[in-house]
């Protein structure tokens, strides 16, 4: 199985957190259509011999097109990639886009699943983040896709530096009303190049505080599992059948094409990203020439990608397939470096599988670096 | 001998030596322009990176002069303290000095004391004013501070750019003309002064001399007076910009030796090469044993690159014989060893030789003096203390003694009270105030040379905005008041990061230790207290709050490949931290003490 993401640069105004890739002028859209059109279309040899089994538009703000236009996009992977029976075809939207009418148009469209960028159900916390909606919206657009959707994903922000324990657990509660089968859940992360950055350097808004963030997430993850969601990667929740296809795909080492500027893709050995810029994508896509870089995996970068993705997941790590994909020096080197870990608790060993344990969540990152292996510096 | 000129080129730091040296050796066309680069003898990497002169470099140019042909031996020396010894023996080489003064900054601490030591050496001294094409440049007044320090006539300074090769012909002219020719008797024993050396891997160590007196020869028996050794001259030769061997160097002259000794610790600078079959009776004056005046513990980042460590270490000795070291262990960091340097940076260059030419990464702890321990049992025998682990239990001490230094700082008449505030912080007695000028002031103190260790430097250029310039040399030991300060992480003791000091000023260091360590250590996945103690009394605390988030919320298609080179970089990092218990201590927190008060 593999999976089709499509990424969708453009956004009505920046958040300021925010560090993917996007423009916020809409001028350049039709041609950047085209070029992904095209894009897709000078790779389909990439998954030959591969069942596509999600579509995913992410961005940006892939709302911002309009059902001829996801259909378009739609239609062109079915014309010529193989695609699976019943795939998954996932929207990213911003309830500021979602009209009654949009919402409608989609519903009979080909996309079939709604991933609803909320963030919080509290207006101060959308102006802190500059969201382009309010919580007024929020609110009734979720209304109104809960009647034409079955499977919609709401995000979520926590730890807000502005916002207390109690107004989390009401919109966790919120959230919960709504009877989404899905939630993504960020903590908020101060990426370097954000307003959001400049502002704490500044000392205009406060510091996000670890130990909130710690609080909150817990808070989350026992709301959520008592409420039936599975708690599949860190910071996703699903109720059984609901996973998202794409991200699943993403931690379980499948392959994957990435279409449109700053888009991923992987195949099991390389990876490869598209430029981070609309214009010079749209150039070089238009003179038939893919503008991205490559890298070759090792198989100790496959071996640290494994242990990173795998400890942030329900399935763990595997030993066994550690064993099986890399050899046994690596299942050892691996329970080596973890004994450590395994004696202070922030990992256990269930069966032949190692996973983080709940005082280890949020910290894995810390553990599976200290699980990495590097290559040799040494000279002699 | 009537045709031979030998000089050195003294000055205070960065004042232009090297880059004098390169322009003279240009107008007397001793490089060919493919060889021609800056400060071109400055030859080691770690010099050319860093800009600075480490050791003495030798090299021989021919120049005419009024019809007539001659030799001039030039010897660049280093500016910094820590390698005065070296600066006093190449000046015992010489007859004449260049004595270099920027003219943007005029006279400063390395100034007066290589001056000083010109002048015990008889020697003759030439003044340059350099960089007078700086904007900045003020020759009329440096001048005069040159002629009231010298008691020399304003026509004596050279105006110079050692950049734009002003005035380089009237230095040329005055070395021929001012320094008077080598005396000496080529009919006498051998006597010549080693007063460089330079180890060659495939050559073995290069004896740089001045002969005083005889000659040597090619195949010569000689003998090392200080050593005791004999050897037989493999090869003997000028210096020019590469080695040229030669059947003889005479008397008056200066060249290079090779033996074929592997070891830089059997060639000592200072040291006098004689004839083995008839030595001569007067063996050169002034040769010192170079004494270390820092020590510090070196550890390998690994405890299973001892081994490895020790013989990078005995390989550096090889080509730095003022390196001493001896194996130690720490409760905290396994095995190790306490070395002895020539100061702090002869310790910063130490390091970071093991890590670039070795591919050592080392761990250095905190640097302390030699101190001497007497007990009340043996009150006249002093023991070592290089570590301050060695330090006898407080209750059976009857005194401890410190080296002390004469320490001469040159500033600006303005920060001239907060030089003092510092130097009196630093537990120093002023012992003398002038004016050299009506802005420019030479102060004295007796400081303990413990307190130039812990960042002095860096706060002398502070307090002075940079308008101070630093010079010290040793005037013997004298009894203080020391305590042990320890560390304990996590309740466990750190031994590698145990301090000696005074006892009034340990109470406010172990307060500013605790707070420095807990901006250091990165934060783990638990509380880590931090305490100060003096014996079994804590004297501070601090706690590292544990960590409680390291995971970022999205890690999708490009933020995994992202995210793993992070992740990489993190590891590698925490390859260079110790675990001490359950506590990851970085390299840095080791040195955390010199760093109080960034
Ligand atoms: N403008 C100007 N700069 C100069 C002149 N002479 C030297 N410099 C600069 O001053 C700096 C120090 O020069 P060096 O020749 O390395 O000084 P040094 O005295 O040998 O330094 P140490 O060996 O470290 O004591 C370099 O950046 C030179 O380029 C000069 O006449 N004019
Ligand atoms: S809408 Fe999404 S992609 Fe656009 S700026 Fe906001 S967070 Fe970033
Ligand atoms: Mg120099």
């Amino acid at each position: 199985m593999a999976g089709v993401y499509i990424h969708i640069p453009f956004c009505k105004q920046a958040c300021h957190y925010c560090d993917f890739h996007f423009s916020t002028s809409l001028k350049k859209k039709e041609e950047m259509l085209l070029a992904l059109e095209k894009e897709l279309l000078m790779r389909k040899e990439e998954l030959t011999g591969q069942v596509v089994d999600t579509i995913y538009f992410g961005g940006g703000t892939p709302s911002v097109l309009d059902t001829q236009e996801t259909d378009r996009l739609i239609q062109t992977v079915l014309d010529h990639y193989v695609v699976g029976e019943d795939p998954e075809i996932t929207l990213e939207a911003n309830p500021d886009d979602l009209s009654s009418e949009k919402l409608g148009h989609f519903a009979v469209s080909k996309v079939n699943r709604l991933s609803i960028g909320v963030q919080s159900f509290f207006d101060e916390d959308l102006r802190f983040m500059n969201r382009a909606h309010n919580a007024e919206q929020a609110r009734a657009t979720l209304a109104m896709a809960r009647e034409q959707f079955d499977n919609i994903s709401i995000d979520l922000i926590y730890g807000i530096p502005i916002a207390e324990d109690e107004r989390w657990k009401q919109n966790i509660e919120i959230a919960l009303s709504y009877q989404v089968p899905h939630i993504s859940s960020y903590a908020l992360t101060v990426e370097p190049g954000t307003a959001l950055k400049k502002f704490i350097d500044k000392g205009i808004v406060p510091e996000v505080d670890d130990e909130k963030a710690e609080a909150q997430f817990r808070h989350l993850v026992t709301t959520l599992e008592s409420a039936g969601f599975l708690h599949y990667e860190l910071s996703n929740f699903g109720k059984p059948g609901y996973f998202s296809r794409n991200n699943t795909a993403y931690w379980q080492g499948k392959t994957y094409l990435g279409i449109g500027p700053s888009a991923h893709s992987f195949n099991g050995q390389q990876r490869s990203w598209n430029i981070s810029n609309n214009t010079l994508y749209i150039k070089g896509i238009q003179q038939g020439r893919l503008p991205a870089e490559t890298e070759i995996l090792t198989q100790r970068d496959l071996y640290n990608e494994y242990v990173m993705t795998g400890l942030r997941t329900m399935w763990g790590v595997s030993l066994q397939r550690i064993e099986q994909e890399f050899g046994s020096h690596f299942r050892e080197y691996l329970l080596r470096q973890a004994e450590r870990h395994l004696e202070d608790q922030y990992l256990y060993l269930d069966g032949d599988t190692l996973r983080v344990s709940l005082k280890g969540k949020f910290l894995s990152d810390g553990l599976a670096a200290d699980l990495f292996m590097l290559p040799l510096e040494k000279k002699t | 001998m009537k045709h031979i000129r030998n000089f050195c080129i003294i000055a205070h730091i960065d004042h232009g030596k090297s880059t004098l040296a390169d322009r003279l050796l240009d107008f007397t066309g001793s490089v060919t322009e493919r060889d021609k680069k800056e400060q071109l003898l400055d030859n080691m990497d770690l010099e050319r990176e860093r800009g600075i002169t480490i050791k003495s470099h030798a090299i021989q140019m021919e120049y005419t002069y009024e019809g007539e042909k001659y030799i001039l031996n030039l010897i660049d020396t280093p500016g910094h303290v820590d390698f005065s010894y070296e600066v006093s023996r190449s000046i015992a080489a010489c007859e004449g000095a260049l004595l270099v003064v920027d003219a943007a900054q005029s006279i400063q601490a390395q100034t007066i004391s290589n001056l000083y030591l010109a002048l015990e050496n008889d020697l003759e001294i030439i003044p340059v004013l350099n960089k007078v094409d700086l904007p900045s440049a003020n020759p009329e007044e440096v001048t005069d501070d040159i002629v009231d320090l010298l008691g020399c006539d304003p026509e004596d300074v050279i105006p110079a750019s050692a950049k734009t090769g002003i005035g380089i012909g009237e230095i040329l002219k005055a070395i021929i003309e001012r320094i008077p020719a080598p005396k000496g008797n080529v009919d006498e024993p051998l006597q010549a002064l080693v007063f460089d050396s330079v180890y060659n891997p495939f050559r073995g160590v290069e004896t740089y001399f001045r002969v005083i007196n005889g000659q040597i020869s090619k195949g010569q028996k000689i003998k090392f007076v200080a050593t005791g050794k004999n050897y037989y001259a493999d090869e003997v030769g000028t210096l020019k910009l590469t080695q040229l061997p030669r059947p003889t160097i005479k008397a008056g002259d200066v060249g290079y030796l090779i033996t074929g000794i592997k070891d830089a610790r059997e060639v000592k600078v200072g040291d006098t090469i004689t004839d083995a079959d008839n030595p001569t009776k007067n063996p050169i004056e002034g040769f010192e044993d170079v004494k270390p005046m820092v020590f510090a513990g070196i550890y390998p980042v690994d405890t299973e690159d001892f081994e490895e460590l020790r013989s990078s270490m005995e390989k550096l000795q090889l080509n730095d014989a003022s390196l001493v070291f001896t194996p130690e262990s720490s409760a905290a960091l396994g095995f190790g060893f306490r070395c002895g340097f020539l100061g702090m940076l002869h310790m910063e260059i130490i390091q970071e030789r093991l890590e670039r030419e070795f591919d050592m990464t080392v761990i250095t702890t905190v640097p302390n003096v030699s101190y001497q321990a007497f007990t009340k049992k043996n009150p006249d025998a002093p023991i070592t203390v290089n570590n301050p682990s060695d330090l006898p239990d407080p209750s059976t001490l009857d005194r401890v003694e410190e080296p002390y230094i004469k320490a001469t700082i040159i500033t600006k008449a303005d920060y001239v009270g907060n030089v003092m505030s510092l130097c009196i912080e630093k537990r120093g007695q002023i012992t003398n105030q002038t004016y050299l000028t009506t802005e420019r002031v030479e102060l004295n103190f007796d400081m303990p040379l413990a307190e130039i260790v812990f960042d002095f430097y860096d706060r002398l250029k502070t307090v002075s905005r940079g308008y101070a310039s630093f010079d010290y040399a040793p005037i013997g030991m004298r009894v203080s008041k020391l305590v042990r300060v320890d560390i304990l992480l996590n309740a466990q003791p750190v031994d590698a990061l145990s301090a000696l000091i005074h006892a009034d000023n340990a109470a406010n260091i172990g307060k500013k230790m605790c707070e420095k360590l807990k901006e250091l250590i990165p934060r783990q996945q638990f509380d880590i207290p931090i305490q100060a103690a003096i014996g079994a009394k804590i004297i501070s605390r601090e706690t590292i709050k544990a960590l409680r988030k390291d995971v970022t919320a999205k890690c999708y298609g490009g933020d995994i490949s992202r995210k793993r080179k992070l992740l990489e970089k993190q590891k590698k990092g925490k390859k260079r931290m110790r675990q001490v218990g359950n506590v990851e201590i970085p390299q840095q927190a080791f040195m955390a003490v010199l760093k109080l008060n960034d």
